[in-house]
């Protein structure tokens, strides 16, 4: 975004650290109270496949991504922010964040 | 002649139509290409109906990030005329420039087909040569077109109104959620288009650049682009931003 903004998380330009690769996945759902047609629709499918008893069928998204970082929390913050301001939208969405793994030197998974 | 702008993103699609629609309302239309920061010195910017980089993750949400939209989000914040059609009503909303976000259509398919929209302000920069009222003809080709915003927004909106179009019945009165027929996205409160703030940026899921002569079924959608040129035409005379008060 701006070059002038102070030194975002997951910015590693000062960083000498040794990095590690971390795996994340998001997991991105309609807000509750958000109507969700893709659920309903296939809440409503269930019937054709003799499927009884499942109700509140929602849809949403996952998200896997690797993030370089020294630390956990360091990678964590930067896909925070990426979670917040463009794999969701906070007006319609809520977001959870998943640690799949770590993987140390970052060169061991290239 | 008045200088008008339209975005060009990878995937728009509606943004020749619009130019053309922008220069037979007498503007000097000229295309933005979505990786150039300069808006060449035009006075209102137009986002395109389309399907900017391919809706992928959302509708709008990567244009939104794209060089032009920084400028473009200067241009609204310093009270340049900002319109999005469709596509550009995603990008809006996802930018934030316009209250709300567009949700997939309540019966999940794409529609492409003429609506009836009404206009519940004539005093706009973007309604100005309306002249009446009366619901106003264009279609509308959209698969994410339910507009939402929380209860406390959608009640801001109309008090402050900010609620520019309603989708209309055939009797002209607003069609609200679960009408299918008048407001086949399921809309919240029939909610066509918005108004920022400001007055001076909306976004509306019709397409007006597709109803701008007799010959496509509907000239209505005319009376929005030149509402837009002359608003634009003022603006570059007066060199003063356009503020539009609440009613």
């Amino acid at each position: 975004m701006n070059d002038d903004r102070p030194q975002a998380p997951g910015d590693r330009r000062h960083d000498l650290r040794p990095e590690q690769s971390f795996r994340y996945a998001v997991n991105v759902m309609p807000k509750p109270g958000i109507l969700d047609p893709q659920g309903r629709a296939v809440e409503q499918s269930l019937p054709h496949l003799g499927v009884e008893g499942v109700a509140a069928v929602r849809v949403g998204r996952r998200v896997e991504l690797s993030v370089t970082a020294a630390e956990e929390p360091e990678a964590r913050a930067t896909v925070e922010r990426l979670a917040a301001e463009l794999l969701s939208n906070p007006l319609i969405e809520v977001h959870a964040i998943e640690l799949l793994g770590a993987v140390a030197p970052l060169e061991a998974v290239r | 002649m008045t200088r008008i702008g339209v975005v060009v993103f990878p995937g728009s699609n509606c943004d020749r139509d619009t130019l053309y629609a922008l220069e037979l309302a007498g503007a000097e239309a000229i295309p933005l290409w979505h990786e150039a920061a300069d808006l060449g010195g035009v006075a209102a910017v137009v986002l395109p109906g389309g399907f900017a980089y391919g809706d992928y993750l959302r509708a709008g949400v990567i244009a939104r990030f794209s060089p032009v939209m920084r400028s473009v989000a200067a241009f609204a914040r310093d009270g340049g005329l900002v319109l999005g059609i469709c596509n550009g009503f995603q990008v809006l909303a996802e930018a934030g420039l316009v209250p709300g976000a567009l949700l997939r259509n309540r019966g999940l398919r794409f529609l492409g087909r003429d609506v009836q929209i009404t206009p519940e302000r004539l005093d706009t920069p973007f309604t100005r040569s309306v002249p009446d009222r009366h619901p106003l003809r264009m279609p509308i080709a959209h698969g994410e077109g339910c507009y939402y915003a929380d209860e406390a927004t959608l009640t801001r909106l109309e008090t402050e109104g900010r609620v520019l179009f309603r989708y209309a019945r055939p009797d002209g009165r607003p069609a609200w959620t679960g009408d299918d027929a008048a407001n086949p996205n399921g809309s919240l409160r029939g909610i066509a288009g918005v108004l920022n703030e400001a007055g001076n940026v909306a976004g509306l899921m019709p397409h007006p650049e597709r109803a701008a002569e007799a010959i496509l079924g509907s000239d209505d959608g005319m009376l929005l682009i030149r509402s837009l040129v002359e608003s634009a035409a003022e603006r570059a005379g007066s060199g003063g931003a356009v503020v539009v008060a609440a009613p």
